[in-house]
């Protein structure tokens, strides 16, 4: 690991101003960053530890009945939050299928957010990797795909991002607050990520100094708490990344849709919000045929790359169950086994998995 | 630049020089300070050989910087033990083969300890299953570990209520 300064600023103004500097990088949870740079991946000379920054470890209600999630509240405290938990309850689901349970404990919502890709030829050195060292090419065309895009992508990099507390964020309409040398302003979590394009260095809208403060929902977000679900196949039940992922959560009226949420992860290098399946939702009685024409909607664009092409039937049938999950009503209770396919409904809770 | 960061490990008071940032709290405690209960396995996050309590959370010492932990209290596999006398879960471990060659083991004890102390899975065998999934055994212990969980938290219920009553 390069050797790097460290400097532990106690107000946002400090922090902001310090991780300006060249070749700095802000340190949050550290489970990404630290990982990183044990495989010198990620060399900053400097990090900027924001985990002592005052007033930013607070989940706070507001007047209108949104949330702001401050930016180093750790993933298992908002995953159990029972007030967080019951409003955004494919939020909470998401989180607890995200990692293991040491590592929620020490990830914060920011860090989270702004994880690096998966992509092994990424995490390679010794493999080409237009992200990590711009115009080498792309290592992971013609390699192992199966955890590689099949929307969004360029010929420049095929990458996903992984977290899966993004997905239901960006389907309920999250909106990042970020402290910057400008000063304070929102960003839409779905317009934060960059798509690859020509420039896949370039993962975010984030210029330096930028410091994620809080993420929001809005109020209009806990009206989905009735119908919510998160569903993420894994290579393996638990501590694993989505293959594919879906959050899915729907607005009914005496048994009609009135609006509809939905958001691939696994798929893209942002996480995915399909918005014409909402709008073909909206209005229709939940049904089998309604959810498949969703699912074909949303992966209308899809193209695979190498021998991913599973993945789009795949992402299909995500979609297709975790509607169908959503429509069925949130459960009481987070699953046993947070958005497993191979968790039984609550009413079948026997432990038939061994 | 050095730090002088200030640690409470297993209820013992410390100050630490760190000479070097990048030393993480695994290699503060196995290298520095002769703590070497607690394990190395992958060193990246994806084991929990090197799970510790820090303020009574499980974490993976692995990739948490030292120099950021300023002020915390630590507990490791050393600092479990009443004397003589197991932690609970220690001996269920033993009583209901637990495992095998044992270098998973603080870790699993550790975050078995850090599990019963977030009170979530209550008795379910599958909920402590997923919440202990950050923990692998090569051995394949696994059946041994979630039994003796289950029974230790029983006995930790047990014993809380005799010393409430
Ligand atoms: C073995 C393993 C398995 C995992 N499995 C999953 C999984 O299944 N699903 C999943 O979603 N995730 C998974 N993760 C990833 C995990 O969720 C992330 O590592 C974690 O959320 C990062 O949070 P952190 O606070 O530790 O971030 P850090 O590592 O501290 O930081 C991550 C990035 O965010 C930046 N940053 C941090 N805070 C701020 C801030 N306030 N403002 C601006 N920039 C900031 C840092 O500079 C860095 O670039 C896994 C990780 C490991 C090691
Ligand atoms: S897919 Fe992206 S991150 Fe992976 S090797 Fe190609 S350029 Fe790098
Ligand atoms: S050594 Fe820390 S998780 Fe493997
Ligand atoms: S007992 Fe050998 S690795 Fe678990």
């Amino acid at each position: 690991m390069r050797p790097f300064a460290y400097d532990r600023p106690t107000t946002i103004a400090d922090a902001v101003a310090s991780g300006a500097q060249p070749e700095t990088a802000f340190l949050g949870g550290g489970t990404n960053l630290l990982d990183l740079m044990k495989g010198n991946i990620s060399r900053p000379a400097r990090l900027v530890d924001v985990t002592r920054l005052p007033g930013l470890s607070t989940i706070e209600w507001l007047q209108d009945g949104g949330v702001r999630i401050g930016a180093l509240v750790r993933n298992s405290d908002l995953a159990h939050d029972p007030r967080f938990a019951n409003r955004f309850p494919s939020v909470a689901e998401a989180l607890l299928s995200g990692a293991s349970a040491q590592l929620r404990n020490a990830a914060t919502a920011a860090g989270n957010v702004l994880q690096r890709t998966r992509c092994q030829y990424f995490y390679d050195a010794a493999s080409v990797c237009n992200k990590r060292d711009p115009g080498t090419g792309c290592g992971a065309i013609g390699g192992l795909t199966r955890l590689h895009a099949v929307l969004g992508w360029s010929e420049h990099c095929i990458a996903t991002h992984p977290s899966d507390f993004c997905v239901p964020l960006v389907a309920l309409d999250a909106v990042v607050e970020i402290e910057g040398r400008a000063g304070r302003r929102d960003v839409p979590l779905e317009a934060l990520h960059r798509l690859p394009g020509n420039t896949p260095e370039r993962e975010t809208v984030l210029e330096p100094g930028d410091v994620i403060t809080a993420i929001r929902l809005p109020a209009e977000a806990a009206a989905y708490a009735g119908n919510a679900r998160y569903l993420k196949v894994r290579e393996r039940t638990s501590y694993a990344f989505a293959v594919v992922s879906a959050g899915a959560a729907l607005r009914l009226d005496q048994g009609t849709i009135v609006s509809a949420r939905l958001a691939l992860g696994g798929v893209a290098l942002k996480p995915w919000r399909a918005r014409a399946a909402e709008d073909l939702l909206a209005g229709a009685l939940p049904g089998a045929t309604v959810f498949r024409d969703a699912a074909a909607l949303a992966l209308a664009e899809a193209r695979p790359c190498g021998d991913n092409g599973f993945k789009i039937e795949l992402a299909r049938r995500i979609i297709v169950r975790a509607l169908t999950l959503a429509a069925a009503g949130t459960p009481d209770r987070v699953p046993a086994l947070p958005a497993s396919p191979f968790a039984l409904a609550p009413t079948q809770e026997v432990s038939a998995h061994v | 630049m050095s730090f002088d960061i200030a640690l409470t490990i297993n209820g013992l008071h410390r100050v630490v020089a760190i000479d070097d940032p990048r030393i993480t709290l695994l290699d503060l405690l196995r290298e520095r300070l002769d703590l070497t209960g607690t394990k190395k396995g992958c060193d990246r996050g994806q084991c929990g050989a090197c799970t510790v309590l820090v303020d009574d959370r499980r974490v993976n010492s692995c990739l948490a910087l030292a120099v950021s932990l300023d002020g915390a209290v630590v507990t490791t596999i050393e600092g479990v033990a009443h004397g003589d006398t197991l932690h609970p879960v220690q001996a269920a471990f033993i009583e209901n083969d637990g495992l095998q060659c044992g270098f998973c083991t603080p870790g699993q004890i550790m975050s078995a300890i850090g599990l019963i102390r977030e009170g979530l899975a209550g008795d379910d065998p599958e909920r402590i299953r997923e919440g202990m999934s950050g923990n692998l055994c090569r051995c394949g212990a696994y059946a041994g570990i979630t039994e003796a969980i289950l029974e230790a938290q029983a006995r930790m219920q047990l014993e809380h209520k005799g010393e409430a009553a």
